[in-house]
């Protein structure tokens, strides 16, 4: 008895305010816009009986689906959010890649210190540390101030409000996610390999190529995704780091319910936005799945 | 075989300042006299003042605070039930969708889960406010701390449980004297990333929020839309301020906590 209130209280809360809510999005993408309250048809209406669902169910179609294909504004949103993730989650490999080598080769009595100021951001406000972009990026802002005093330039670098800030805001938010998994591979790895590799005739860097570096790809993978993932449907960068021409699927959704107030379109664009989500997430799961084999 | 090299410190260094400059930028900039925000003129603490004369500053702050509190409590509980029915309670109908359920929102678009919420309360009629806020980051932040009690629930010795149930306690009393002590540390991590997460979510609440609840987040981000504004710069800095002092000294007693359980655990072996 107790046990089954222990499994039902969450379980009936997750179906309540999780699956109910995603069951109501997916019918009300196959509905159409409507000027009434609430903004879309078909309503189901019980009173009816029998016949009122099945008119309810005639009335559902695919019509958004194929007014997403139709304008090329959705499909063009989806690919420059695809391009902007997949070349902003390259970016922080690169940048975080060694950052969590080096915070692996550090010595022991350093790392809680480093992980720390790893973990710190995480804790600060998302949008607080994109806001402070911001000020560094405008025309008048401190980077340009400085190009121009220093003589690099002599006119000021036109970045915010284009693809390039959401490029760093991007880099800039998600790094931590990107350094934590790379250095736990890292660190886990077994310094005897190297030893072998360098007594073999190995030089530094081609143990490094060979040993190291493989080594961590499961980390690296894992971070990639972390980054990938949540990238992908971002709302607050685009929107205050990206100008009118930054086109981002989760930008997109926002203004289409917000702005256009249709409900069935932006409940569209938010399935394909899952759809296409599913696949890096199955790749995902299947990464961790496999590193947690390997460490048994 | 460890060597930290030139390379390395060089990669460290450029690493943490590119992490900590904007947000140092910021602070500084917090204390500038001038409202232009890129021209120095001189230091003030006059847009800390100006904040706290803000009134729709101060109620949204309030606002946060109260979503924060009840719906990282009731996150808590919820999370932690579902943790414990992940790890300890076997098979049951339904299994595989519930941890499909409890993984999803981790990894699902804010823009979806608030778009969603908001449909739902709008289908049942519930008016949207406080309630509402408190709701959505309930179900969000429950899954976070989910996963960071399972992964405590994970690592501990069943034996123990099992001890006290052979010794004649309830699962109950089981649970309340043996497993929640050891699970504390992770429930208390999973009530403070709850805490955060709420503090913190600008794209759910302003789905959820109604015109009377506007949240720290919605209000900061309406005004950042137009641009740099001193008053925010203060704000931000009062905010990493509270967090940075949070979390050293959150590091500093569980540092202090696991030297002082080596010490115990050394007099044990001793005695």
């Amino acid at each position: 008895m107790r046990r089954l209130i222990l499994i039902a209280v969450p379980y009936l809360w997750l179906l309540a305010f999780f699956l109910v809510p995603f069951l109501i999005v997916l019918k009300i993408a196959l509905s159409d816009y409507n000027l009434s309250i609430p903004p879309y048809a078909p309503q189901l209406d019980l009173s009816q009986g029998w016949q009122g669902i099945k008119d309810f169910f005639g009335d559902l179609d695919f019509e958004n689906f194929t007014f997403l294909t139709t304008d090329d504004l959705y499909w063009k949103a989806y690919l420059s959010s695809l391009k902007i993730a997949l070349i902003s989650t390259f970016i922080t490999l690169l940048v975080g890649y060694p950052i969590a080598y080096g915070m692996a080769q550090a010595p022991d009595e350093w790392r809680p210190t480093l992980m720390m100021l790893v973990i710190l951001p995480f804790w600060t406000s998302f949008l607080i540390r994109v806001y402070s972009w911001m000020g560094i990026l405008s025309n008048e802002g401190l980077l340009n101030k400085l190009l121009l005093s220093l003589g690099i330039i002599d006119q000021p670098l036109i970045i915010l409000s284009t693809n390039t800030a959401v490029y760093i805001g991007i880099v800039y938010t998600y790094l931590p996610f990107m350094i934590l998994p790379i250095y736990a591979a890292l660190e886990k790895l077994d310094g005897s390999l190297l030893e072998a590799a360098e007594d073999l005739g190995c030089s530094r860097l081609s143990a490094f190529w060979l040993v190291t570096f493989p080594l961590s790809r499961s980390g690296m993978v894992a971070g990639c995704f972390l980054v990938f993932i949540p990238a992908l449907g971002e709302f607050v960068i685009p929107s205050l780091l990206g100008g009118s021409s930054t086109l981002m699927i989760g930008k997109v959704l926002w203004e289409e319910f917000f702005s256009n107030r249709d409900w069935p379109v932006a409940s569209a664009v938010a399935v394909v936005l899952l759809l296409i989500l599913v696949i890096p997430i199955v790749l995902f799961q299947r990464n961790q799945q496999r590193q947690q084999e390997a460490d048994r | 075989m460890r060597r930290f090299s030139w390379f390395n410190a060089t990669a460290l260094t450029l690493g943490f300042v590119f992490l900590y400059l904007p947000m140092v930028i910021l602070v500084i900039y917090s204390f500038n006299a001038s409202k232009l925000v890129t021209v120095w003129a001189g230091f003030s603490t006059r847009w800390y003042g100006e904040l706290m004369r803000n009134e729709a500053f101060l109620d949204a702050a309030l606002v946060t605070l109260k979503v924060g509190i009840v719906s990282s409590t009731l996150a808590t509980v919820l999370g932690t039930m579902g943790a414990y029915v992940m790890i300890r309670a076997g098979r049951f109908t339904g299994r595989t969708l519930f941890s499909g359920m409890i993984y999803a929102p981790l990894v699902m678009p804010e823009v979806i889960t608030g778009l969603s919420l908001l449909l739902l309360f709008i289908g049942i009629g519930l008016d949207r406010g406080i309630v509402t806020i408190i709701l959505a980051h309930t179900t969000f932040s429950m899954c976070y701390v989910s996963v960071v009690v399972s992964s405590r629930l994970v690592s501990f010795d069943r034996s123990l449980e099992e001890a006290a149930l052979d010794l004649g306690a309830s699962p109950f009393e089981a649970f309340r004297l043996v497993t929640l002590p050891i699970i504390a540390p992770a429930v208390i991590s999973g009530w403070l990333l709850a805490f955060t997460l709420s503090l913190d979510d600008l794209v759910i609440a302003s789905f959820t929020a109604g015109p009377s609840s506007t949240t720290l987040p919605i209000k900061i981000f309406s005004a950042v839309r137009l641009g740099v504004s001193p008053e925010i710069n203060a704000l931000s800095t009062i905010m990493i301020s509270i967090v940075t002092v949070g979390v050293i000294s959150a590091s500093l007693v569980s540092k202090r906590a696991a030297v002082k359980r080596q010490e115990e655990e050394r007099a044990a072996v001793r005695t």
